[in-house]
């Protein structure tokens, strides 16, 4: 998508974003070499999940995990580790 | 009220009057007891501070940064090799323009180990984005520790006030503290744009930028360096007139029709004085240009000052180690370069790892810079 790049003058203070427009637009999950594998059946829905992820992309419906925003997670593995009832399991992604 | 207070417990007791939000720190000589002593005012409840007490200086300033990006006020304290562990994250800090306040007792670096005095660890740290206040007396570390939190959230920068290791930061001398409510009045409430953990306005604290906007942000965070000048003197006005104390940013003393000036930062100035009045009395014209502030580099008024004097002296408290000369020596000198008719100045390295350096030193000094002869680039004063 081409954008104008904005001047130094018309950036924000700090480099913090406000904006989130531009962060939804870049898809992160383009990073990912594991993915993580969410078993419905195991998950107790703790939530331990969705508070741990550093890139919210721990689905959430009506309070419950749903699954994982593929467009968004890196791949890092947090909430495989963090699940105490290994409902997540990281997989190798295919190409 | 008039006591008498070594410059660690005059510095902790302008952070208990400050009140921080947040305080993380971990002890290093010669600073220890700045925390030390806060960490009593924490513990008998004379402050509302959350206090931090962390692993490591790196850890230390991490956790400033995320208070700070929660719009709180946040302080820390270290020296030396701690210093150079948060070398990494004062980037950070001064890149999100965070106004973080840190007092630094300097100390030399290793190595070899040494525990003393020098200005290694925070001149080290020049480049990293933050204000830098070099200070003479215990008096003028807690009135600027104090003024540096309001410059701080007025420059969106953080900022280090640093008083000499030992030399300042142990040697008791007579103070005159404010009220506690004279400094919570003066320095008001901070008024963040965002906070980190307002979840109803989510921000992204940290962004990575790539080849077309890094440039972008950083050249924002050199205006704001650049814009600082202005905020210290409105803030050390402001101070001077609730207070009856001002500081300039640069200061000459009985520099009028002086031959020879000596450029000093920090606890030297007091014996430079001594030295400059001792020869004043025998007729010489010596002077002091006492540099307070050493980032942002005033290079505006150091021109307008030194074009004045035909002979200049600049004393480094610390050495660059780059095979020239000392590092305020080269920014001045750069500094000088534009002037049509430029005096000569002389490089001196003193003081290194809490060296004594006497009014004897300045003096012999004074006379080497007055007598416009001196063979070698750099003069090490004192080293056998």
């Amino acid at each position: 998508m081409a954008r104008k790049l904005k001047g130094w003058q018309e950036l924000p203070c700090g480099a913090i974003i406000s904006d989130l427009q531009a962060v939804k637009e870049n898809k992160t999950g383009a990073w990912r070499s594991l993915r993580p594998v969410w078993n419905n059946e195991k998950c107790r829905q703790c939530l331990l999940c969705w508070i741990y992820c550093p890139d919210s992309a721990i689905l959430i419906q009506d309070g419950k995990v749903v699954g994982i925003d593929y467009d968004y997670c890196k791949g890092c593995g947090i909430c495989a580790g963090i699940c105490p009832a290994k409902a997540i399991e990281m997989e190798k992604e295919k190409k | 009220m008039i006591l008498a207070k070594t410059g660690n417990e005059a510095l902790a007791y302008a952070m208990k009057q400050i009140n921080p939000d947040v305080v993380a720190a971990y002890p290093i000589t010669p600073s220890t007891e700045i925390v030390q002593l806060f960490s009593n005012y924490v513990a008998d409840g004379e402050v509302d501070t959350e206090f931090v007490p962390v692993e490591s200086e790196h850890s230390a300033m991490t956790a400033c940064i995320g208070a700070a990006a929660c719009g709180r006020r946040v302080m820390t304290a270290t020296a030396s090799q701690g210093l150079a562990l948060m070398h990494e994250m004062l980037f950070i800090a001064a890149g999100l323009r965070l106004p973080i306040v840190m007092a630094v007792a300097s100390r030399s670096l290793s190595s070899p180990l040494n525990i003393h005095g020098d200005h290694s660890d925070s001149v080290a740290s020049r480049d990293s984005g933050w204000l830098q206040f070099f200070c003479e007396t215990v008096q003028e570390g807690y009135d600027t520790l104090i003024m540096a939190v309001k410059i701080a959230e007025r420059a969106y920068l953080p900022a280090i006030v640093a008083i000499d290791g030992f030399i300042l930061s142990h040697c008791q001398e007579r103070i005159e503290t404010l009220e506690d409510r004279a400094v919570r009045e003066f320095l008001g409430q901070p008024k963040p744009n965002y906070n980190l953990l307002d979840w109803r306005n989510p921000i992204l604290v940290g962004p990575a930028t790539l080849q077309d906007y890094y440039f972008e942000f950083k050249r924002s965070e050199i205006e704001g360096m650049r814009r600082a000048l202005p905020v210290i003197e409105e803030v050390q006005q402001e101070f001077g007139q609730r207070f009856g104390r001002y500081y300039p940013v640069l200061e000459e003393y009985r520099c009028e029709d002086a031959e020879a000036v000596l450029v000093v930062m920090g606890s030297a100035c007091g014996t430079c004085r001594v030295a400059v009045d001792q020869l004043r009395a025998e007729g010489r014209k010596v002077g002091l240009v006492k540099l307070r502030v050493f980032r942002p580099l005033v290079h505006n008024l150091l021109r307008t000052s030194l074009a004045k004097f035909p002979k200049i002296g600049v004393m480094d408290r610390v050495d660059a180690v780059n095979s020239y000369g000392g590092p305020l020596f080269t920014e001045i000198t750069s500094v000088l370069y534009d002037l049509p008719e430029r005096p000569k100045v002389f490089s001196y390295v003193y003081g290194l790892g809490g060296r004594e350096f006497s009014p004897e030193d300045a003096r012999m000094v004074y006379e080497q810079v007055l007598s416009g002869k001196k063979d070698e680039l750099v003069t090490y004063v004192g080293v056998r």
